[in-house]
């Protein structure tokens, strides 16, 4: 019942949004509830972040260096847990269900909310197992189900044809470029349904950056996507919902088009206009 | 919303933006002046006057190229955004606005060129004064509520456009009833009526660097604000 409502609340505002030309507001995929984060030390690097990541959406993460954007995203998939001392405070709710618990199966969430880093790292070993390695951990499927697997993970992240007549070499023999993607296609190889890039093109060329942007946009019309990036046009360009973070605070969330071109906050107007940062 | 501004760390970003406004203030003095040359040109009857006004729309035109080319060169090379971009891309639209109250003044001028002599009397000459009192007040007003960033004074600008047409529909009435009482007048009313059409149509860009005005303030768009507060109140 609730699915059938869901899809009839769905098209009443996708036709609603024609009507007014807005963007449809997708549901809620992941909300963040008063969460606070310290380091080992006791220092508190987040002071209470309350916001929501909607699904099929792009939501990007700016600030200064400093400002938390990249803990809260080692947060929403406990990465964080790796390092002892570490703590976190508050809720994180994936489709309504908290993930902070004691008893969160810590690899599970780590297949639905995939993680994609700054500098690429795919495995020592060769194309097809850096995609086929995560997906065993999770699955026993028969290796021709295995090949259709990593073909469809290389094709949608976009490199399958570059890819394809060296499935069986070295992911380390790639370009910058092309090794992210390998990382994103290995992410999005275990089917989750959240992925989080942190700064995923900053170490790659324009052209290359310019094919990850490509690929973030196909990826959005599936997963929910948290970007963090220094790069403020490619925030502009990228997401639709844009929050700006600044010591450990959320200082404003909104979508990205008012962030970029009217922001309520001086603080925002200030560093989104490179008058500090 | 339009920040107290804090300077932008690359100090020639900073100068851009300040050489920028100062260039539309300087384009919006030398429009002012022109309505009103042109204007006394036409009710003096100043034929020296109405050639230098003609010849000075050359320097407007000028100007807003000059315009046009620093703004798409700060747009390529700063990629502005917030109140930065809000400020080039309005100044873009004032400019051009600036410019056809520039054409606005030559057409006045050379209205006033075709006169050969004053042979009214003064009441024909009043409504054409009149208007062109109004228009330079809500010229400087609408420039100023730009430069100062100041939304409020920009719907006072906007919502003084009405008085304007009324003015400019009673000069028609009033010259078509000239005309009716004596042909004799019927070239002369005709230059005062297209000449009060001309500072109407002023008004009007007037009106528009006002609309821009409350967008770089606000950034939000004033006539969709308008007509959502037109669809909120009940029909009488």
């Amino acid at each position: 019942m609730d699915m059938l409502n869901s899809t009839a609340e769905t098209r009443a505002a996708a036709a609603a949004a024609s009507q007014t030309g807005m963007p449809v507001e997708q549901p809620i995929k992941l909300e963040v509830k008063d969460v606070h984060f310290f380091y080992a030390n006791g220092y508190e690097a987040l002071k209470g972040i309350n916001l929501q990541l909607r699904d099929k959406t792009v939501t990007a993460f700016i600030g200064p260096s400093g400002c938390g954007k990249s803990t809260l995203l080692r947060i929403l998939n406990r990465i964080y847990d790796l390092y002892p001392g570490q703590r976190v405070t508050g809720q994180v709710l994936l489709d309504g269900r908290d993930i902070l618990g004691k008893n969160e199966d810590l690899n599970r969430l780590r297949s639905r909310i995939g993680m994609v880093f700054q500098k690429p790292t795919p495995f020592p070993m060769s194309i097809y197992e850096n995609i086929a390695f995560g997906i065993r951990l999770y699955e026993k499927i028969p290796k021709s189900e295995m090949d259709g697997r990593v073909e469809a993970a290389l094709r949608k992240a976009a490199l399958w044809d570059e890819a394809k007549d060296k499935i069986n070499q070295s992911g380390l023999g790639l370009s910058g470029g092309q090794q992210q993607r390998l990382c994103i296609a290995r992410a999005i190889a275990v089917k989750p349904s959240v992925l989080l890039l942190d700064e995923p093109a900053s170490a790659l060329d324009p052209i290359s950056t310019a094919k990850v942007e490509e690929l973030i946009e196909e990826l959005a019309s599936d997963y929910c996507i948290a970007i963090v990036t220094h790069n403020m046009q490619q925030a502009a360009r990228a997401s639709q919902y844009t929050a700006f973070m600044y010591l450990g605070e959320l200082i404003e969330f909104n979508r990205t088009d008012n962030i970029f071109t009217a922001p309520a906050n001086k603080r925002t107007q200030d560093y989104v206009t490179g008058r500090f940062g | 919303m339009a920040f107290q501004n804090t300077e932008h760390m690359i100090s020639s970003y900073e100068e851009e933006l300040t050489r920028l406004a100062e260039s539309i203030a300087e384009m919006g003095g030398l429009v002012e002046a022109s309505i009103s040359n042109a204007t006394l040109a036409l009710l003096k009857l100043d034929h020296g006057l109405a050639q230098t006004t003609i010849a000075q729309d050359k320097q407007i035109d000028a100007m807003q190229r000059k315009i046009d080319e620093n703004i798409v060169s700060m747009i390529a090379r700063r990629q502005p955004m917030a109140g930065d971009l809000r400020a080039i891309v309005t100044s873009l639209h004032v400019a051009n606005d600036l410019e056809r109250m520039g054409d606005m003044a030559k057409q006045i001028s050379r209205r006033s060129l075709q006169i050969e002599s004053l042979s009214l009397a003064p009441k024909f000459y009043n409504g054409v004064k009149h208007m062109n009192d109004l228009v330079l007040r809500q010229v400087k007003a609408a420039l100023d509520a730009y430069a100062t960033r100041d939304s409020a004074a920009a719907i006072e600008v906007c919502n003084g456009d009405d008085e304007i047409d009324a003015l400019y529909t009673s000069l028609f009435r009033e010259l078509l009833t000239y005309m009716m009482e004596d042909p004799r007048v019927i070239t002369q009313c005709t230059h005062l009526l297209f000449a009060g059409k001309s500072l109407e149509r002023a008004g009007d860009h007037a009106t528009n660097i006002a609309e821009a005005a409350y967008y770089l303030d606000t950034g939000r768009q004033l006539s969709s604000e308008v007509e959502q507060l037109h669809r909120q109140q009940p029909k009488e």
